[in-house]
């Protein structure tokens, strides 16, 4: 690897803009080889480092606003600061990591890769993730991993009402109070494989948490399939 | 969409840079609100005696000082100070009274708000147009509240833009929606209560104004409010005492705080929030569903 590839590209997004910003990580950050990008005065705005396809390292530096790393691909994306709505969303490869709080729907629809958020994720976490994993320090809010679909969802603090609601086959381990679950979703008996794949997924994501404090929570399956209480048999 | 800002400084040296706090924050939320935008200021040192009463226009180039001159002779006397199609009178006089006469002799003038220390200023267009219209940057004051509106269930007026008030220094913004305003308004006007416009937030400011003259705190006001208004909301209210926050229990409406010892400062989105000084070592939260946030302004004794 030559030297122009180990250099630290620095943008200043204030200055140059999110469409700048993004038109040059997907296009000429790539075919250049920068492989190390650092993001300046991020100050809260939409969509940044939104379809990264590209085996980079980005650094925000300072809290970011919605959307940020979206449909990510490859990409190892560390926010410096709080994230708005939807981090991570859909996203497909690579990391996303939170070094603050992230407001709701983080890590939406994700099909791969790993989300981490080091503070509290709020409401609806994990909402229809569909096989990303997702490691919470922090508490999560209501409606986390509300119809997920597969993957892990791992919450170091405590979870808000409605946990797991309409939950698929994805598995949802809590470590802290939960305030109430969603309808199908119950807490199973935590076994040897669940701890062993709960401490693998948070030495990944940087947490030394033992597997053995967490609660499994997974679907019921009761509403996979229609329960008719009307009777039908007898027509 | 809409847009919310609130603003409460905490030290008396810093009250003449509110507007020019306020006015990046509004400004950064028109593209959730284009349409119309407004602001609350809550001034210091009110008086006893005399009230300040914003008016609209609906005519830009409103004679003010002839109906000043007018209200002076007829109701007492009376200072003004216009921008455009506002006005902010000052004066000793009974605001219901001044309400009776405008709707005699000057129909067109609406009253937006009433108070020892609150000025409304709202109007169609962008934030940053109507900031500069009624040169919002330069106002001073303890605290404010702001809005963009991006109009989802009414018309897109001066009267429906927020925030809304009622009572005296009492006022309003809310992003979001409620499923249940005719049967608030309803309920309301069965008791002798009169509406402005159809607007649904309009129907939320009523509720609650009106729990508070039943006697009600702020905290219990909107403790039943949770229970009577049904839909989305994240309702931000301004009084002379200071700023209240509250979210419906989905939360789906965004809110963030930002604090520090100098400021509260809250909105839709941090990027209202990124140019306050400060913020880089601000307290950041999102405030939790369901649970009512009141900042009190500090005064001297």
């Amino acid at each position: 690897m030559d030297r122009r590839t180990e250099r630290l590209a620095s943008l200043d997004v204030r200055a140059v803009g999110v469409r700048h910003v993004n038109a040059w990580l997907h296009h000429e950050a790539p075919s250049d080889g920068v492989r190390r990008v650092e993001l300046l005065n991020p100050d809260g705005l939409h969509n940044l480092a939104v379809g990264l396809d590209a085996d980079i390292d980005l650094e925000i530096r300072g809290h970011a606003g919605y959307f940020v790393g979206g449909m990510n691909k490859q990409a190892r994306i560390t926010v410096h600061g709080n994230v708005g709505w939807s981090v991570a969303e859909n996203i497909v490869s690579g990391t996303v990591r939170v070094r603050g709080n992230a407001s709701q729907c983080a890590a939406a629809s994700g099909r791969g890769g790993l989300v981490v958020i080091e503070g509290d994720a709020s409401a609806r976490c994990g909402i229809s993730m569909k096989g990303c994993d997702i490691v919470v320090g922090g508490d999560v809010g209501h409606a986390s991993a509300f119809m997920a679909q597969a993957g892990m969802l791992v919450v170091c603090g405590g979870a808000g009402l409605g946990l797991g609601d309409s939950l698929y086959e994805a598995t949802i381990y809590v470590r802290g109070p939960i305030e109430g679950l969603g309808a199908d979703a119950r807490e199973e008996p935590l076994t040897a494989a669940d701890v062993a794949r709960v401490e693998s997924l948070l030495r990944r994501a940087g947490f030394a948490h033992s597997g053995v404090e967490f609660k499994r929570i997974a679907s019921a399956r009761t509403l996979y399939h229609w329960h008719s209480e009307l009777g039908h048999g007898a027509y | 969409m809409c847009g919310i800002v609130g603003l409460l400084l905490k030290g008396e040296s810093e009250h003449a840079a509110l507007g020019a706090l306020v006015v990046p924050m509004l400004s950064a939320m028109e593209e959730r609100g284009p349409d119309s935008a407004g602001l609350a200021v809550f001034h210091d040192g009110a008086s006893r005696r005399e009230r300040r009463i914003s008016l609209l226009a609906p005519d830009r180039a409103c004679v003010w000082r002839a109906l000043a001159a007018t209200i002076d002779r007829q109701i007492g006397s009376l200072s003004m100070e216009c921008h455009q199609n506002h006005a902010v009178v000052t004066a000793a006089i009974d605001p219901e009274a001044l309400r009776a006469w405008l709707a005699t002799h000057a129909p067109e003038v609406r009253m937006l708000g009433v108070g020892r220390s609150m000025d409304v200023y709202k109007d169609v267009g962008r934030a940053s147009d109507v900031a500069r219209r009624f040169r919002l940057g330069s106002v001073a004051g303890t605290h404010c509240v702001g809005h963009t509106r991006m109009a989802t269930e009414s018309e897109v007026s001066q009267m429906h833009a927020h925030p809304f008030s009622a009572g005296e220094d009492f006022c309003l913004v809310h992003n979001g929606s409620l499923s249940n305003p005719y049967m608030v308004r309803r309920s309301l006007e069965a008791r002798g209560l009169r509406f402005e416009t159809d607007n649904d937030s309009e129907a939320a400011c009523r509720w609650i104004a009106w729990r508070l003259a039943e006697g009600d705190d702020i905290e219990t006001a909107l403790a039943a409010a949770l229970r009577e208004l049904d839909g989305f909301y994240t309702l931000l209210i301004g009084t002379s005492d200071g700023l209240t926050l509250v979210r419906d229990a989905f939360a789906c409406k965004p809110a963030v705080v930002a604090e520090t010892a100098d400021y509260v400062a809250v909105a839709s989105e941090f990027r209202a929030l990124a140019h306050l000084p400060g913020i880089a070592s601000a307290d950041i939260f999102e405030p939790r569903p369901e649970r009512v946030y009141t900042w009190t302004v500090e005064r001297n004794a």
